[in-house]
């Protein structure tokens, strides 16, 4: 209890040390927790009214950032599985940091959700027992298990592997027996709780596009590109300001896992573009609304050619091992701007477009409000604050800069 | 009178017993908090309505359906006072059950639809939807082209291959190629705002829940908010539906409304003769739509907007009833139903009379 109680106190004390910069980071992240928390306010007590959603665009920029969460969540495995499959020993030790990500990703889409919903003060409704889930039936019942699922099982092996490390026992003979079980399932869930979001959309039959059997290998090929970008990032910044060794044959592996799934990802949307247009069928009307605009409403047809842009570029700059070894320039960039394409393309073009025409024959656009803005600010504020403080606990017992064994051995055996 | 009111005072102690007790003895008192925390308009209306046990009642109510007799009973006497006190004016709450052997079905005559939108108004009217900022509508009258066929002759024999040995009219590349194709409704206006109806140039054709015997969204409904009662119509627990939208999402027919902000429903135009799963006023962040009237059709009387239709396009009647209106319209008459391959198997049926 005692080594628990100082593990805890360490690593906060660790999380909250450091230069000017980490502190301008996280002052940065205040002032747009400060601004949200008003914006939130104002949500709460107003409703979402004061979001730009309708009757006829019922999914608000809170459910598109949640999906866009849950890629980033799904493709941290990416980072956990080579140590544990393929027994990478330069990934081994980093597999904590890809759980930290899936771990602060779905506790950020977790809270997208409650900003999503009418009556969040119900939120109580779907446990079971004490209210009701309408379980096997509805998909969204189907999301909350595995999101809520995929949390503890990543919030376990985070604490568990930060713990062993902090007490100096993590010999695979002192682990315990649950513990790679539990490992290699959050393994297999992190596709799983992706596959289950994608579902969540294409199960209705209101918004065509989405009932596409594309769907999830669209997400799983986005996740496998917009993940490693943030992780490649998180992993560059990590090598040049802490002490923590990342070797270049990981950020290779991750640069090539990106590659791939943009080109996956280019091959999904042709193949969804051709299915609708060559037949041109009432299915592809929403898909060539959010192309060419219809009768002078062409809010998305910039964001879309500029996402396809970004994607095609991206994967073409990728092809050339100058830019995969360009570490401290071209890498970096061609990152930030995955990760910005696919951040706005759940909005702009998976999202909003999706649901014009309406069953009624309705054309509409979105236009996010000031509010909505900032509590979406707000959400990722809060997340990446997390992110920020975790990882630089994490890197401080991973680094061996925070241990227990300065405290005495009767401690030790006491716990 | 009296006896309700003492049940009224017992609520708050008698929910303790209800399944939630042990959420009850964790956090009533930071539940109480959240409450007035979420709902800071419900808290103010309670001003003038001094017992904020209401809400905190309200709140740990579980879904009516799964209530036993004595804890709806308990419900609906809150929600009488609650509505009373906010409306001033005696307020009814009826729990009348759904009618055994009776599956109720809705025909409209789109020959004989004018347009005029008087089932619009009667339905709001009627079933106490927000009328202002933004009036709620469950009806939507499409206003569409007679003749609506999705090209223009002008353009025929515009686009690639301009000429082929086939003639002129082959495989467009352009011209009508890129026009919206396949979906009736693509040229209907919802939003007309004419002096005179009917248009001899339209004809009109009103959309409203249809009332789907393989509802979409009941299915997607994550807490059973929404379900369909032993008459065969859909209907929303308010009190139980947690604002997730995903009925919306998959219901085909466009048929739901959700309150995004307060309703604002007037005292005076409030209608005080409701039913818990009709037209009871609504709170904020909850789901809505038509219920064919459950406060009138669950006592035999018919829709607000069949009875108001001037022209008697509109038939209401049990669908396993073969002397009901609705079922002779079905025999004789020319019946389509909207939107079929949505594969609902709506229960409301467009005739052409
Ligand atoms: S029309 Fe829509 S709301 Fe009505 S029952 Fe069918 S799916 Fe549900
Ligand atoms: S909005 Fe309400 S009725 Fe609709 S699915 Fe969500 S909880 Fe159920």
């Amino acid at each position: 209890m005692k080594t628990a109680l100082s593990f805890a106190m360490d690593f906060g004390a660790y999380a909250i040390k450091g230069g000017t910069k980490y502190y301008a980071w996280l002052l940065f992240l205040a002032f747009f927790i400060l601004v949200g928390s008003y914006t939130a306010y104002i949500q709460f007590t107003q409703g979402l009214i004061v979001t730009g959603a309708t009757d006829q665009i019922t999914l608000e920029s809170f459910f598109a950032s949640f999906v866009f969460t849950a890629h980033v969540a799904a493709a941290a495995v990416l980072v956990v599985a080579p140590g544990y499959l393929y027994h990478r020993k330069d990934m081994k030790e980093l597999a904590v940091i890809g759980e930290i990500v899936a771990m602060v990703f779905v506790a950020t889409g977790i809270t997208f959700v409650l900003f999503h919903m009418g009556r969040p003060d119900r939120t109580w409704h779907i446990i079971p027992g004490l209210g009701y889930m309408n379980f096997p039936n509805s998909m969204l019942a189907y999301d909350t298990i595995v999101l809520n699922v995929y949390l503890i099982l990543n919030s376990i092996g985070v604490v568990y592997i930060l713990y062993k490390k902090y007490i100096g026992k993590f010999e695979a003979k002192q682990l315990a027996i649950w513990f790679r079980p539990i490992v290699f399932l959050a393994i297999a869930w992190g596709p799983l709780i992706h596959i289950v979001t994608a579902f969540v959309l294409a199960s209705n039959a209101r918004v065509g596009t989405w009932a596409t059997a594309v769907l999830p290998f669209a997400f799983l090929s986005m996740a496998g590109a917009s993940g490693p970008a943030l992780i490649v990032l998180i992993f560059l910044l990590l090598r040049k300001c802490t002490k923590l060794e990342i070797n270049d044959s990981v950020i290779n592996l991750m640069t090539t896992i990106i590659a791939w799934s943009l080109g996956i990802i280019i091959l999904v949307f042709a193949a969804e573009i051709f299915t609708l247009l060559y037949p041109g069928t009432e299915h592809a009307d929403s898909l060539r609304y959010i192309m060419f605009g219809h009768n002078g409403l062409n809010h998305y047809v910039l964001w879309f050619w500029g996402v396809i842009l970004a994607l095609v570029g991206s994967f073409a700059a990728l092809l050339f091992s100058k830019v995969r070894h360009s570490y401290d320039r071209w890498l970096p960039l061609v990152c930030v701007v995955v990760f910005v394409a696919i951040l706005m393309e759940k909005p702009m073009v998976l999202v909003f477009p999706a649901f014009s025409p309406t069953p009624l024959g309705e054309y509409t656009e979105y236009h996010v409000t000031m509010i909505e803005f900032f509590n979406v600010l707000f959400v990722w504020a809060i997340g990446f604050l997390s992110l920020t403080l975790i990882l630089k606990g994490a890197i401080g017992i991973l680094t061996g800069e925070v241990r227990h064994d300065k405290s005495s051995a009767a401690s030790q055996s006491g716990a | 009178m009296s006896e309700e009111k003492n049940e009224k005072m017992q609520d708050a102690d008698e929910v303790v017993q209800g399944r939630r007790d042990f959420l009850k003895h964790v956090c009533t008192s930071s539940a109480a908090a959240l409450v007035a925390a979420t709902t800071p308009s419900e808290a103010v209306d309670n001003a003038s309505n001094p017992d904020a046990d209401v809400t905190v009642a309200e709140f740990f109510q579980g879904h009516f359906l799964l209530m036993s007799e004595e804890e709806k009973l308990q419900a609906i006497a809150r929600l009488e006072k609650r509505y009373s006190a906010q409306y001033s004016k005696k307020t009814t709450v009826s729990n009348a059950p759904a009618p055994d052997g009776v599956l109720f079905g809705y025909a409209l005559d789109i020959s004989k639809c004018i347009g005029c939108r008087r089932c619009v108004h009667a339905c709001v009217k009627e079933n106490n939807q927000s009328r202002n900022d933004p009036e709620v509508q469950w009806i939507q009258v499409m206003k569409m082209p007679k003749g609506n066929i999705a090209f223009t002759a002008d353009q025929l024999d515009k686009g690639y291959p301009e000429k082929s040995e086939f003639g002129d009219y082959g495989v467009q590349v352009g011209g009508n190629a890129y026009k919206t194709a396949g979906l009736s409704t693509e040229d209907a206006q919802n939003y007309y705002n004419d002096e005179l109806v009917p248009d001899k140039d339209f004809f009109y054709m009103p959309v409203q829940c249809q009332q789907c015997e393989k509802p979409p969204c009941v299915k997607a409904c994550p807490v059973r908010a929404t379900f369909r009662d032993h008459a065969g119509v859909v209907l929303i627990d308010y009190n139980w539906c947690i604002g997730c939208r995903m009925c919306q999402l998959a219901c085909p027919y466009h048929a739901r409304r959700f309150n995004w902000g307060e309703p604002h429903l007037p005292a005076e135009e409030m209608n005080p003769k409701t039913h818990y799963f009709g037209n009871r006023p609504r709170m904020r962040g909850v789901m809505e739509k038509c219920t064919f009237c459950a406060q009138r059709t669950r006592e035999g009387r018919n829709p607000a907007c069949q009875e108001v239709c001037p022209v008697g396009a509109r038939k209401f009647g049990n669908l396993l009833d073969p002397d009901s209106d609705v079922r002779r319209v079905l025999a004789t008459k020319r019946v389509f139903r909207f939107k079929e391959e949505a594969g609902t198997y709506p229960k409301f049926f467009y005739y052409i009379g």
